[in-house]
């Protein structure tokens, strides 16, 4: 390799660079796209964002400089206050629910799984195979199936003799955000059963085995074995469902509406910071200023949290050397 | 001879130069949320084009619930288009404010002449200037399916009580009796909207604009107290039935009413071309008394104020405001044109411009829908709520009335 080398560099110091800086010329060009890609669509709209986000706006024009006033708006002022809160409780109703109903369910299914039984490899695309399928269409699809009137579920409560169960989900203020957040756990659980399968099968069986020749039960293995080996797994997955729930949009945006029917009650702060942004077209005025320090607050949050989460939860886990 | 040759080949490329500056085509970009009325537009510029040849005019539709987003975003950054179709009021406000509009007032002498309530809509408050050129009104009323009406001997009715009586009829028969559900909000306050009026009476919108009143006032509470009277005769499990689906009800006439705009009219015909169906005033509270209807200004034409060629683009903004142009907008697309003598030909516009000589005002729209939280947002976040019964038309009143005394003067 050092001959190589320096018969490269005696031929090529006549005619171009010496090999030090051909080397980070070659690093330059291949980092330069990405870091442009970077700064144009990441870091420029969030400084956009925190600059829109310290002036007054009069429709789509800034006027003047307004300080923190926007945010003491959103945070301080009512109805604003009101809704921001309101918003922010329903992402945290949506992350622990999640964290359960989605993660949990996902868990176990990994376990049955990892256990290898009949059927393995179908049961695996069974599970991830609505991930694959496009959120509009997944949320398109959910909402006819909860139609009270045309819809599958209520149909097959109706059939089952469940009448009581027959709902309009999706418009009563009690079952509307549980609906929303049950479909996107129907959508999302294969992903969190695949990582934690994968977790899973990287485990030497001599573990296990190990476990159980010192008399342990199915019980003692998950809980004593499986899970603190898993754990990097689980923290790749807490913290993605957590930015995952505070960022959602796409979903009670196609399934419920940009306002958050009915009466605020699947309102999330994503589809908040849509509606103050841009608009509701039927209803309220567009405020780029408001929006946009909702924006950054929603950024700061998850950024800290997440960054505080991961700490915590890296600190907890077992490495499997 | 070389020297003439050279002159002749520089003297036809001048001419050749100068025509094409003369036969140029100058380009307008017209952007709008219209998606369904592509072709009538395209139609209509044809026949511009054809008056008014080197002018190219393009139009492009984007979908309703992003035109906001697109169109902002666009004179943001400094690249809107030269007509702009916009949206009237707060809406308006919006762009119009921080100068992205041209004023028209001197510019477009025919809108003197356009009625005073469908040009309000275009004026900015703060100035005072008209900023579009008024393209279409819209009024809330009650459709009604003519066939289901006939066979079980209904004639429509004319009052509030003859309403839930003809309501019944049809629940009897097996039938919904109203579309409608509450899971879209706008909707709601459509609903609110299009029967409201009659019971809060004519004088109620100036003397609450004027801060003489509130929404407290018992003419509105009460109004809101006889909306739950529909109840039983919405759409089943009215909280889940969004617009779509109430659409759908009486489309497919599984629904003998649906109350709404007077923008279904072109949709329900373009939808089911065998549905019988015909449209009513809102009825009255008692007989004898009015039967009002809410009006509302839809939007407007307007020219972007940084336009490369203002002049062409004011001089299609005189077209648009032309009797030609309203006539031909009217008798396409079936919407009811401000533009002074234009005179509808379809029975049912004849119907909504003969509904429109008792109109008052949309309310929220019309007059609190400029800051936040507007009267719209307030009451469109509370009257799912108040159809389900978990909060009182008192309440939603009330809670209405607080948020918009929050930057409203003549409330606080």
């Amino acid at each position: 390799m050092g001959i190589q080398r320096q018969t490269t560099n005696k031929e090529s110091s006549r005619f171009t660079l010496p090999y030090r800086s051909r080397r980070i010329l070659w690093l330059a060009t291949l980092l330069v796209p990405p870091l442009l890609f970077f700064l144009t669509f990441v870091v420029y709209p969030m400084v956009t964002a925190l600059i829109y986000s310290l002036y007054e706006w009069e429709g789509i024009g800034r006027v003047g400089f307004a300080g923190l006033e926007n945010f003491r708006k959103l945070l301080f002022d009512q109805p604003f206050q009101g809704w921001t809160l309101n918003a922010f409780w329903h992402n945290v109703i949506v992350f622990v629910t999640l964290m359960i109903v989605q993660n949990g369910v996902a868990l176990l299914l990994a376990l049955l799984l990892g256990n290898d039984p009949w059927g393995t490899r179908f049961y695996q695309v069974v599970f991830f195979l609505p991930v694959t399928l496009a959120l509009v269409l997944v949320g398109f699809q959910w909402r006819l199936f909860l139609n009270p009137l045309i819809g599958i579920v209520n149909r097959f409560f109706d059939v089952v003799g469940l009448e009581a169960l027959s709902q309009p989900w999706l418009g009563q203020a009690s079952t509307a955000l549980f609906a929303l957040i049950i479909v996107n756990a129907w959508r999302w659980v294969g992903f969190p059963t695949i990582v934690f399968l994968a977790a899973i099968r990287s485990i030497p069986y001599e573990y296990f085995e190990a476990a159980r020749l010192d008399g342990a039960n199915e019980w003692h293995v998950a809980r004593h074995v499986t899970w603190p080996l898993i754990a990097p797994a689980v923290t790749i997955i807490v913290i993605l469902t957590f930015i995952g729930s505070f960022n959602w949009f796409d979903l009670p945006y196609v399934m419920a509406g940009v306002d958050g029917p009915p009466g605020r009650a699947t309102d999330v702060l994503g589809l908040y910071f849509y509606r103050t942004a841009f608009g509701e077209v039927s209803g309220g005025i567009q405020d780029f200023g408001r929006g946009s320090a909702l924006a950054v607050l929603m950024f700061l949050f998850i950024l800290l949290v997440s960054t505080f989460w991961t700490r915590i939860l890296r600190s907890r886990e077992v490495e499997l050397s | 001879m070389k020297q003439a040759k050279v002159k002749f080949i520089l003297a036809s490329l001048v001419i050749m130069l100068l025509s094409s500056f003369v036969l140029a085509q100058t380009k307008l970009d017209f952007w709008s949320w219209r998606v369904e009325d592509i072709d009538e537009y395209n139609q209509i510029i044809q026949r511009f084009e054809a008056e008014n040849p080197g002018i190219d005019v393009e139009f492009q539709a984007f979908e309703a619930s992003t035109y906001n987003t697109v169109l902002t975003s666009a004179l943001t950054a400094g690249e809107g288009p030269d007509i702009i179709h916009v949206r009237a009021y707060g809406n308006f406000e919006t762009i119009a404010e921080p100068g992205f509009l041209l004023p028209l007032n001197d510019k477009v002498p025919a809108l003197e002449a356009f009625p005073k309530l469908a040009v309000q809509g275009q004026t900015l408050r703060s100035d005072g200037q008209v900023y579009a050129v008024p393209f279409a009104s819209q009024t809330l009323l009650v459709y009604y399916n003519q066939s289901i009406f006939d066979e079980l001997g209904l004639t429509p009715p004319e009052t509030w009580n003859e309403f839930l009586a003809a309501a019944q009829a049809i629940k009897d028969a097996g039938l919904i009796p109203i579309a409608n559900g509450t899971a879209t909000a706008w909707m709601d306050e459509v609903l609110v909207g299009a029967l409201a009026p009659s019971f809060y009476g004519a004088d109620f919108y100036n003397e609450v604009i004027t801060g003489e009143t509130d929404f407290t006032d018992q003419r509105f509470v009460g109004a809101l107290k006889k909306l739950l009277e529909l109840r039983p005769y919405l759409a089943p499990d009215f909280e889940g039935v969004d617009y779509a689906t109430a659409q759908n009800l009486f489309l497919n006439e599984l629904a003998g009413i649906f109350i709404g705009g007077s923008w279904e009219i072109a949709n329900f015909r373009d939808q089911n071309p065998d549905l019988n169906f015909d449209i009513m005033a809102p009825p009255a509270a008692e007989a004898g008394s009015p039967r009002l209807v809410s009006w509302f200004l839809d939007g407007g034409y307007a020219v972007n104020a940084d336009t490369e060629n203002q002049d062409v683009a004011v001089k299609f903004a005189n077209f648009l405001a032309s009797q030609e142009f309203g006539q031909q907008l009217t008798d396409t697309l079936a919407n009811i044109s401000p533009v002074p003598g234009v005179e509808p030909n379809d029975p049912l516009l004849k119907k909504v411009a003969d509904f429109n000589k008792n109109a008052t005002p949309y309310i929220m729209l019309v007059g609190f829908r400029y800051e936040e939280p507007t009267g719209s947002v307030l009451l469109q976040e509370r009257l799912p709520g108040m159809f389900a019964g978990n909060i009182s038309p008192e309440q939603v009143a009330k809670e209405t009335t607080e948020g918009i005394a929050g930057y409203y003067e003549p409330f606080q």
